[in-house]
């Protein structure tokens, strides 16, 4: 983030945008050589798949259907050579595209990351600032230290323990699973259902735990600094409404580190909440990633890598625009960017 | 995000509506499953949840009864026309889900179909291939053999018959879109949505007795704790698959009511029988010796070895029964005089001894992780206990994707353990599904031995086993398929140590008949 001032050009933007892209499409080839090597190694699904019955003509069979019989670098063009015209490979499996397989499943796990994201925005920015605000506050004192268990505590045990105290014991929430979906602008999703809210609820909240924490710190520390600066003790001095000293000008300021940290466990959200989708039988992406490793359904996984990475690629670049429209200084399309 | 206010708000609304019970009407069934059925197309994967799932609609023209005897389904009677000839009586008056009849032209395009799906990762074709189909007229179905095959209704078990008119030119996206999911079954397809759920609405005008549920919701929960708090939070009305730690818990639990019940699956050990010297065994100073599971002695000695009761108790909770044989001695085939061989450590000693081994020798014991129910721990447990006798045993554990390639095509295309952990269900529901594909020498040209990964081979139980497949008298092929089980136990081909029992929870007020093959279907659970 250099400090030198240039003006904005969509030349720029474009050209940035275009090396981004072409760097992404870089690590999408050395990462789909490594994972096809990788899961070569490790060994092949036929003998998890066929049924046991079946005779040695019959195993055979299978393993030349999916490709297995070929070399390694054989089903690997094959895999290039489809991929190019967008086709990802079909899943050992379940038999269709893999593609289809993770956009399918791509709406629940969505919803999750979406919901978790809110919970962290909307409990974490306030209650880091009021521990920022007030250091020495017996509330603000309480929030840190919860906030320590936010990290501490593996997902796995506090989601067991979630559905253990909310559904088997208070019966408020439903223990596991999606709820009903309904179509809200186009959008189907189970977000616009009570019933599907009730579902979403501990998951979400399970996967938002650490992020909350993570976002309470953040914004404690950045207040704890900020509120120090001299434009603040100016908008002071100016007789500015304390409300808008808060709101606009410390809160503006501390966003940046916010933001970034948001983004990019928004990716995480969305890639990795293998645990939690397992936990709650969660219909998504990271469970059909486990599942998919499990049964080294190689297509699959290959396509989910793909995604993520690019995933990934397209959230950087998000927040990269966003850093500009928070803090005029920054501009893209710098080459040190 | 433009909607974030919004959906805060509805997040806040939902948390202060949590007290708002979901209500199931009386006659729903909510069931969960441990595994994902990947498919409503009956013939794109056998695969025990697929078959499950897709038997509520689809029927088999002779069904397994829970212990999994051979009963009439789509067909009433059948009998053998000659040695070489079945003849099945079609069941008259059965009607598709869209009103049209069933007839013969169904099976003989089932049968077309069945060996022949697009991308299917482990088809039905074993069970087809050398049948030729003929229609004799609407009702009647003749199945020749080029040679006596007696286990023509057990195969016929396992084929899904799909409606002609509906199914033809269907692919398996369209069974799971519901267009081609139309049967005969007790149930018509509702709704699949992979991953997620399954729904399944009543046939009013089912042929059979009346299915009992109005709708039927079943869900994957595969991981144990959350699928037995699921049955608890009374979110689910029937769970399978209960973990064996969580049994007896349950048992003390008012609200739920267990079934429990003897499966097709036995757990043994298979060993290396044909290499001269074993990669994974060593004399006690790690140099080479010759391969001493070879000798019948040091088999037997390993079996002895084998404390089985106290692995049935304690390890298994008590959901396993000590194994004698390949199938627990209901099922039709095995020898009722083989018992579990009892554990002697002193005996086991005394054998090594025999067979110049008395300081025992060195093993790695193979053991997928995850697989079978508590396999891992299973395989320490009897490490200890080959240790105990003077066998110092190692352990090494691996998923399965890793293990079971590499226990039956290692490195060289040979089988790579020397001493490994397995479990095989039968799903003929007889004996001679083991004994074909475990103990038979391994033969490519007739299909036998495809998983005998000890490669153990004994011309006498060969020669007992083609006999029995030839022999089309029920009677007469029981005998035999007891003096092959005899055979290959005496001689210690494999050591069986457990008969898996499966075990289902219910919620108070219902009864889950336990099924052998492993099935969970509505149409076994009732209400008390």
């Amino acid at each position: 983030m250099r400090g030198r001032f240039r003006f904005h050009s969509e030349a720029r933007l474009t050209a940035y945008i275009i090396r981004r892209l072409m760097q992404s499409a870089a690590v999408v080839l050395a990462m789909s050589v490594i994972v096809f090597l990788g899961l070569h190694v490790v060994g092949d699904p036929v003998y998890l798949l066929i049924d046991p019955q079946a005779d040695q003509a019959e195993i055979e069979r299978t393993i030349q259907r999916f490709g297995l019989d070929q070399p390694i670098w054989v089903q690997y063009f094959r895999f290039l050579k489809g991929a190019l015209t967008g086709d990802l490979g079909t899943s050992f499996v379940h038999g269709t595209s893999a593609l289809k397989l993770i956009v399918e499943r791509m709406p629940a796990t969505l919803e999750i990351a979406i919901a978790a994201t809110l919970m962290s925005i909307f409990l974490g920015i306030p209650l880091g600032l009021y521990a920022g605000l007030r250091p020495n506050g017996l509330v603000s004192k309480s929030i840190m230290a919860t906030s320590i268990l936010g990290f501490s505590l593996p997902t796995f045990w506090v989601g067991i323990m979630m559905i253990m105290v909310f559904a088997v014991m208070l019966g408020w929430l439903p223990s596991t699973g999606r709820g009903p979906t309904a179509t809200f602008l186009g959008i189907t999703s189970s977000l616009f259902t009570i019933d599907g809210l009730r579902h979403v609820a501990m998951p979400a909240l399970n996967l938002a735990l650490l992020k909350i924490s993570l976002v309470i710190r953040l914004t404690r520390a950045g207040t704890r600094e900020a509120i120090h600066q001299d434009y603040i003790k100016f908008a002071r001095a100016k007789g500015l409404p304390t409300g808008r000293i808060i709101g606009v000008h410390l809160l503006k300021n501390i966003m940046i580190p916010v933001v970034t940290v948001l983004g990019l466990e928004f990716g995480n959200l969305i890639a990795f909440s293998v645990v939690t989708e397992t936990i709650f039988a969660w219909p998504g992406m990271g469970k059909l990633l486990i599942d998919s490793i499990q049964t080294l359904d190689r297509p699959v996984i290959v396509a989910y890598l793909i995604m993520i990475v690019m995933l990934f690629v397209i959230i950087n670049l998000v927040v990269d625009i966003l850093y500009s429209i928070l803090d005029p200084r920054v501009r893209i399309g710098e080459k040190s960017a | 995000m433009y909607r974030s206010k919004t959906i805060l708000m509805a997040l806040v609304a939902a948390g202060l509506m949590l007290a708002a019970p979901l209500s199931a009407s009386a006659k729903d069934l909510r069931m969960a499953l441990a595994a994902e059925p990947s498919s409503m197309d009956p013939h794109f994967h056998n695969l025990t949840p697929n078959n499950a799932l897709t038997s509520h609609v689809f029927e088999r023209l002779v069904q397994f009864d829970p212990k999994m005897t051979p009963i009439p389904g789509l067909a009433t009677s059948w009998k053998t026309i000659d040695d070489n000839t079945w003849e099945f009586k079609l069941r008259p008056g059965v009607k598709w889900h869209d009103g049209s009849p069933f007839t013969a032209d169904d099976v003989i395009f089932t049968m077309e179909r069945a060996p022949n799906v697009e991308n299917s990762p482990g088809s039905f074709s074993t069970y087809v291939k050398g049948k030729k189909f003929e229609k004799v007229d609407d009702l009647t179905i003749r199945i020749t053999t080029p040679a006596p095959y007696p286990l023509m209704p057990n195969d016929l078990a396992t084929i899904a018959i799909i409606s002609k008119k509906n199914a033809s030119g269907a692919k398996t996206d369209d069974f799971n879109a519901g267009k081609a999911a139309i049967g005969t079954g007790p149930y018509k397809f509702s709704e699949f949505v992979k991953g997620d759920r399954y729904v399944l609405v009543r046939n009013e005008d089912y042929w059979g007795k009346k299915p009992e549920w109005t709708k039927v919701i079943i869900r994957p929960i595969k991981t144990g704790p959350s699928r037995i708090s699921a049955l608890l939070a009374g979110d689910v009305d029937v769970i399978e698959e209960v973990p064996t730690t969580d049994i007896e818990r349950l048992k003390g639990d008012s609200k739920v009511t267990l079934g429990q019940g003897l499966s097709n699956r036995v757990i043994y050990f298979h060993m290396d029988h044909w290499r001269d010297e074993s990669p994974f065994i060593t004399a006690n100073d790690g140099s080479k010796i010759k391969n001493p599971l070879k000798d019948k002695r040091v088999r037997l000695a390993l079996s002895k070895a084998i404390n089985r009761p106290a692995i049935v108790d304690r390890l298994m909770e008590k959901a396993a029964v000590p194994a004698s044989q390949f199938l627990a001695d209901e099922f039709f085939g095995t020898s009722k005089k083989l018992k579990p061989v009892a554990f002697d450590p002193e005996g086991a000693k005394k054998l090594l001894a025999e067979a110049g081994l008395p300081k025992g020798f060195k093993m790695t014991l193979h053991s997928p992780n995850g697989r079978y129910i508590n396999d891992a721990r299973m395989a320490e447990a009897v490490a200890q206990m080959f240790t105990r006798v003077g066998v110092e045993t190692k352990v090494e554990t691996m998923p399965s994707s890793v293990y079971f390639k590499r226990a039956s095509t290692g490195a060289d295309g040979k089988p790579e353990f020397s001493f490994m952990l397995l479990g095989w269900g039968a799903g003929t529901g007889e004996v001679s599904s083991p004994l074909k594909s475990l103990v038979a020498t391994y033969d490519k040209s007739k299909g036998l031995g495809a998983v005998n990964r000890g490669r153990y081979s004994n011309p006498e139980l060969d020669k007992t086993i083609q006999q029995a497949l030839a022999t089309v008298d029920d009677a007469k092929r029981g005998e035999l398929l007891a003096k092959a089980s005899e055979i290959a136990i005496e001689d210690v081909a494999v050591i069986v140590s457990h008969y898996q029992l499966n075990t289902w929870a219910a919620r108070k007020g219902l009864k889950y008949t336990p099924r052998a093959d492993e099935y969970t279907i509505a149409m076994s659970v009732s209400e008390e």
